[in-house]
């Protein structure tokens, strides 16, 4: 029955879609394999299904099929052998050994599109995950379960920002490491070997599972690739009880491939060609973070995507940007000063920050201190623009000393040493240290308290003994 | 109904076409095997066309599909407040219990709780003819709420029988004369609208305790507001700012294709947080409808539904309820998703050429009205709006705007800067500013919209003045005019600003607003008369009285500290020698 019946009768072969006719009823979204003349074997799934036709995506791509190649249908969907002894390994896009070792003995087979968390079901992620990079733990706070991708650009230091994090990344009071699951989608050989060595030398690939499908692979298996991390991830999250990074990396081409689809599929394009459901699609790969009532592992993503031309209002960081909690966005500009790590604080946001600090987290005066920040280095900038129009000379005494906070908020807050590890402690006093060089009567954003309490120039007054 | 039996031609995604079931459009059917729920939503010919609900891997032609004959309706009567569903009214937490922390499919479960007793106490009495809408007693549904019973709308007859007792929602409280059971439960078809004796103009403030909103661009009861922003900008925060603060009886927040978390959020929140009016956990005046973007886009395209409907019932009680829906652009895309799978003819940017029509089928129902039991009540309608690239000109945008009377601008620009709610002061409006005005001076202060005008006046002044300071620099502006870039900042900084997280900062009630916005202006005015006997604009800025104003957001005892502040503004304006 099912399973077992071959087909040979594929109509047409249209990118990497095939038509095929005359089967028994097919279900949608099923695992197809495809058995060429050569013997090649090949895997697709079933997008749409009906008495008279199917239509199946091939993840590795339409080449070489012909009209005689053997189809099977599997009458099920596609799914991911999952087992503790994932960690240590090194697997391909769509889930096989590529490491020489063994194969994996599955505890269990679990659904790669895994489904919607309940939201009556999960827990507000509220664990401060010190990240030991300034502008992340002081402006831009990560919690343990959120979703917060990195916008970056080609050429641009984002890996090595990615892997500070995932060398960096802790609960403060838990000795407790996080498991890595890594997705790499389309990335070049070189870069995949950066993260490679670098959870070789720390030690972190054994509590690492990665994925490659790497830039000659093919681009199909890309819309699986993620799907298969996050699975892996949840079983060692939800099943292990474990605190799981995912790093999925480059967003940019899990979407090209989605787009090679619709394409191929003739659908009516949403903007710049991208399909109309691609937010959708995104969706169910960023939504699978989170933290669930009851369980204590927990899934944090950092996924990673080069913005085409730097532009953030494209379709890509864009859609990501209204699914994710917020976005770290490097720059450009940043980066040409020779500033690392190159991250603009301004378009870049933290939606869960305000969970995750405070009294009890990190410090009371942190969300004042940040806002503060935030305001002051916006209008250095602001001011930037305009002395080059009118001259320094121009510029009130106020607004000199925004114009130099700037500057000295880049040099000093922003850059940092890629094995640097600062304690929040040590961002904060850095931030209070850089405010102190404006006037106290412009810290509109804080209230007179927080002032007294942490001001440097009170501090001193007051005879704090702050170490 | 009768029942009648088909079979699935075809399945593509959340669309599937099936024949042979005698189907008419909006027919609720059951697909598969595992009995998916399913709409008709096209017919053509002898094969329907059915969005399905829930996710249809694996699902074969040949499978049967059941019509029921039934449109797709939500279940009304007490017990809906506090409570969480998904877009088409299945309750979460119930799911949670019958399949685990994820959304497995095939599973059903009423939307009221079948086993809850109820005390009602009847208004009417046997032999009584009552109609459509009208009230039959009452239930307390939750402490500071009265659930009204009504008669469905379509519904009329005599009175036979009444008792007054503990009853469940299915339970017969009495019987018509003809014989028919009354209950206190009754369905309403979500894609059609409540009916209603007659509309009014709204004329009354959906009060917000934000001031940005109740001060400049005030929402009324029964209005319509949009709040279109890029990715971050503060719509969900500005939303659920209203859903917490805003003086609505009755809150149903629909989160239609956004995140999981923060529904969670209000979730957590809402028991804990208190009504300003009522004292009562706001989450007993509230209902939830959460379809995340990751749930199935078929059960998205009728959240917005479910929820309006719940809306208008609660109206038709007599109540002043309101209602956001975040994001209609997520509502949108579904719509254009199933569209574009039934292979519509695409209209701008691929939406159905019907997205104008279904959106303002949509916030038509909004409004204030005289309900069929002779109450007033009313639905405001707020919808967040997502447009891509933050670009406005884009059709959800343009076509919300053509119908919503308030638009509420979120700007990246401003939310960058952390100025929040970064409601852009320029570009925002609302049409209810002049119906209003009587009722912001009548109640709060006879000068309300002269000190408002004055404000904005400022405001716009200092944006243009900003043009030539991008070209010459600030030194070069004349005194008066400095002085005025200042006073604007004053009122943005320490007025517009407000932050949703603060203790204090999140709710400033409506005299206060005007309290705050009257002293910067009484600054202005002491600050202008200085500057005209020749005080330097350096030694005004850095009065000690000016700092203090910045503060007084922050203040729970405003009265007190305004006190304080303007006896020092005083005497600091005396001692530059000002006449005050
Ligand atoms: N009134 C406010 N006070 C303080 N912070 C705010 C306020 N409004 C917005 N924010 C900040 O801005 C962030 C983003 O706001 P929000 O989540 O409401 O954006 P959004 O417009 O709904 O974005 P998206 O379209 O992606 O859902 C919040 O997490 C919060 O940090
Ligand atoms: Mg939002």
């Amino acid at each position: 029955m099912i399973g077992v019946k071959e087909y040979r009768t594929i109509t047409e072969i249209s990118g990497p879609l095939l038509f095929l006719e005359k089967t028994e009823p097919v279900g949608y979204g099923e695992l197809v394999y495809i058995t060429l003349s050569d013997g090649t074997k090949k895997r697709g799934q079933v997008l749409d299904t009906s008495k008279d036709f199917v239509v199946v995506q091939v993840f590795e791509g339409t080449s070489g099929i012909d009209t005689g190649a053997a189809v099977r249908f599997t009458g099920e969907t596609i799914k991911l052998p999952v087992s503790s002894d994932l960690l240590g390994r090194i697997l391909s896009g769509s889930g096989d050994p590529l490491d020489g070792g063994p194969r994996i003995i599955p505890e269990d087979r679990w659904e790669i599109t895994g489904s919607a968390i309940n939201p009556w079901a999960r827990d507000t992620p509220r664990e401060f995950i010190q990240t030991g990079i300034s502008t992340i733990d002081g402006m831009n706070t990560l919690v343990r379960g959120q979703k917060l991708p990195i916008f970056s650009g080609s050429g641009l230091p984002h890996n090595e920002i990615a892997l500070q994090i995932a060398r960096q990344a802790k609960v403060l009071g838990t000795e407790e490491e996080f498991a890595v699951v890594f997705a790499a989608m389309g990335i070049t050989h070189e870069e995949a070997q950066t993260f490679m060595k670098d959870f070789e030398r720390t030690g972190a690939l054994e509590r690492a599972v990665v994925f490659l499908n790497l830039a000659d692979d093919p681009a199909i298996e890309r819309l699986i690739t993620p799907r298969m991390a996050l699975t892996a991830a949840e079983y060692l999250a939800y099943e292990n009880d474990m605190h799981v990074l995912v790093i999925l990396t480059d967003m940019t081409n899990y979407c090209e491939a989605l787009r090679q689809i619709g394409a191929a599929r003739e659908e009516v394009p949403g903007r710049r060609g991208y399909p109309g459901y691609m937010y959708t699609d995104l969706a169910t790969i960023y939504e699978r973070a989170g933290r669930i009532k009851g369980r204590r592992g927990s899934i944090t993503q950092i996924p990673i995507l080069t913005m085409p031309g730097d532009d953030i209002t494209h379709p890509i960081p864009d859609l990501t940007g209204y699914i994710t909690e917020g976005q770290i966005v490097i720059s450009r500009e940043l980066h040409r000063k020779g500033i690392y790590p190159p991250i603009n604080v301004l378009p870049s946001l933290s939606r869960l920050m305000d969970n995750g600090i405070g009294p009890g987290q990190t410090r009371e005066d942190h969300k004042q201190l940040s806002d503060q920040m935030y305001a002051a280095y916006a209008e250095g900038v602001d001011l930037r623009g305009l002395v080059a129009i009118v001259g320094k000379e121009a510029l009130s005494a106020r607004d000199q000393k925004f114009l130099r906070f700037a500057d000295l908020f880049e040099d000093r807050f922003v850059r940092q040493g890629r094995e640097e590890d600062r304690s929040i402690e040590e961002t904060l006093e850095l931030g209070w240290e850089l405010l102190a060089e404006l006037p106290e009567t412009e810290l509109t954003r804080m209230d007179r308290e927080t002032i007294e309490k942490y001001h440097p120039k009170k501090r001193r007054k007051n005879g704090d003994q702050r170490s | 109904m009768e029942v009648s039996k088909g079979e699935i031609l075809r399945v593509a995604g959340p669309v599937v076409t099936a024949t042979g079931m005698h189907a008419r459009m909006y027919d609720l059917v059951e697909v598969g095997e595992e009995g998916l729920m399913g709409e008709v939503i096209g017919i053509e010919g002898e094969r329907a066309i059915i969005q399905v609900y829930e996710d249809t891997s694996g699902v074969r032609p040949g499978e049967k599909v059941v019509n029921t004959g039934r449109p797709l309706s939500v279940e009304l009567g007490p017990g809906l407040l506090g409570r969480i569903y998904d877009g088409v009214q299945r309750p979460l937490p119930v799911l949670r219990e019958m399949m685990g922390d994820f959304i497995r499919r095939g599973v059903s479960a009423p939307a009221l709780d079948r086993k809850k007793k109820w005390k009602f106490i009847p208004s009417v009495k046997a032999g009584e003819k009552v109609s459509g809408g009208g009230i039959l007693g009452e239930v307390q549904e939750a402490e500071h709420v009265v659930h009204r019973v009504l008669v469905p709308p379509n519904v009329s007859g005599r009175i036979k029988e009444i008792y007054e007792g503990e009853f469940t929602v299915e339970e017969p409280i009495g019987y018509f004369e003809d014989g028919k059971e009354i209950k206190m439960m009754h369905t309403w078809p979500v894609r059609f609208p409540r009916p209603a004796k007659e509309r009014f103009m709204p004329d009354v403030p959906l009060l917000t305790g934000q001031r940005v909103l109740d001060t400049f661009f005030p929402v009324a009861k029964g209005g319509t507001a949009g709040i279109p922003g890029p990715f971050g900008s503060g719509k969900t925060v500005t939303q659920q700012q209203l859903a917490k603060w805003s003086d609505a009886d009755i809150v149903v927040y629909i989160g239609c294709g956004e995140r999981g978390n923060e529904m969670t959020e209000v979730l957590e929140e809402f028991p804990k947080l208190e009504d300003p009016r009522t004292g009562a956990p706001l989450m007993e005046r509230t209902v939830l409808i959460a379809n995340t973007s990751n749930m199935p886009v078929a059960a998205r395209e009728a959240s917005i539904y479910t929820g309006i409907t719940i809306a208008e019932y609660y109206r038709d009680m007599g109540y002043d309820v309101s209602l956001m829906a975040d994001s209609t652009s997520r509502w949108a895309e579904a719509l254009r998703e199933i569209s574009s799978r039934l292979e519509e003819m695409p209209g701008e940017e691929g939406y159905p050429a019907y997205l104008a029509a279904k959106l303002s089928e949509f916030y038509e129902r909004a409004g204030r009205v005289r309900t069929l039991c002779d109450k007033e009540g009313s639905v405001t309608i707020i919808g967040a709006v997502s447009p891509p690239g933050g670009d406005f000109s884009e059709p959800v945008t343009q076509n919300t705007l053509r119908i919503v009377k308030v638009f509420w601008a979120l700007d990246a620009k401003l939310a960058h800067r952390r100025h929040f709610p970064s409601i852009n002061w320029l570009n925002s409006y609302s049409l209810y500013v002049d119906t209003l005005r009587r009722w912001y001076e009548e109640k709060v202060a006879p000068d309300w919209g002269r000190m408002r005008e004055e404000a904005m006046r400022i405001l716009q002044e200092e944006a243009e003045l900003q043009e030539i300071v991008q070209l010459v620099g600030s030194d070069a502006l004349p005194e008066e005019q400095r002085l005025l870039l200042e006073v604007a900042r004053m009122i943005r900084e320490y007025f517009l600003q407000q932050n949703a997280y603060h203790e204090v900062d999140t709710y400033t009630p409506l005299e206060k607003q005007y309290e705050m916005l009257k002293s910067i202006l009484k600054f202005y005015e002491y600050a202008s008369r200085a500057l005209q006997s020749r005080v330097p604009l350096e030694d005004i800025l850095s009065l000690k009285s000016r700092v203090e104003l910045s503060k007084v957001k922050y203040e729970k005892d405003y009265k007190e500290a305004l006190k304080r502040i303007e006896e020092m503004m005083r005497k600091e304006y005396a001692d530059l020698g000002v006449e005050v």
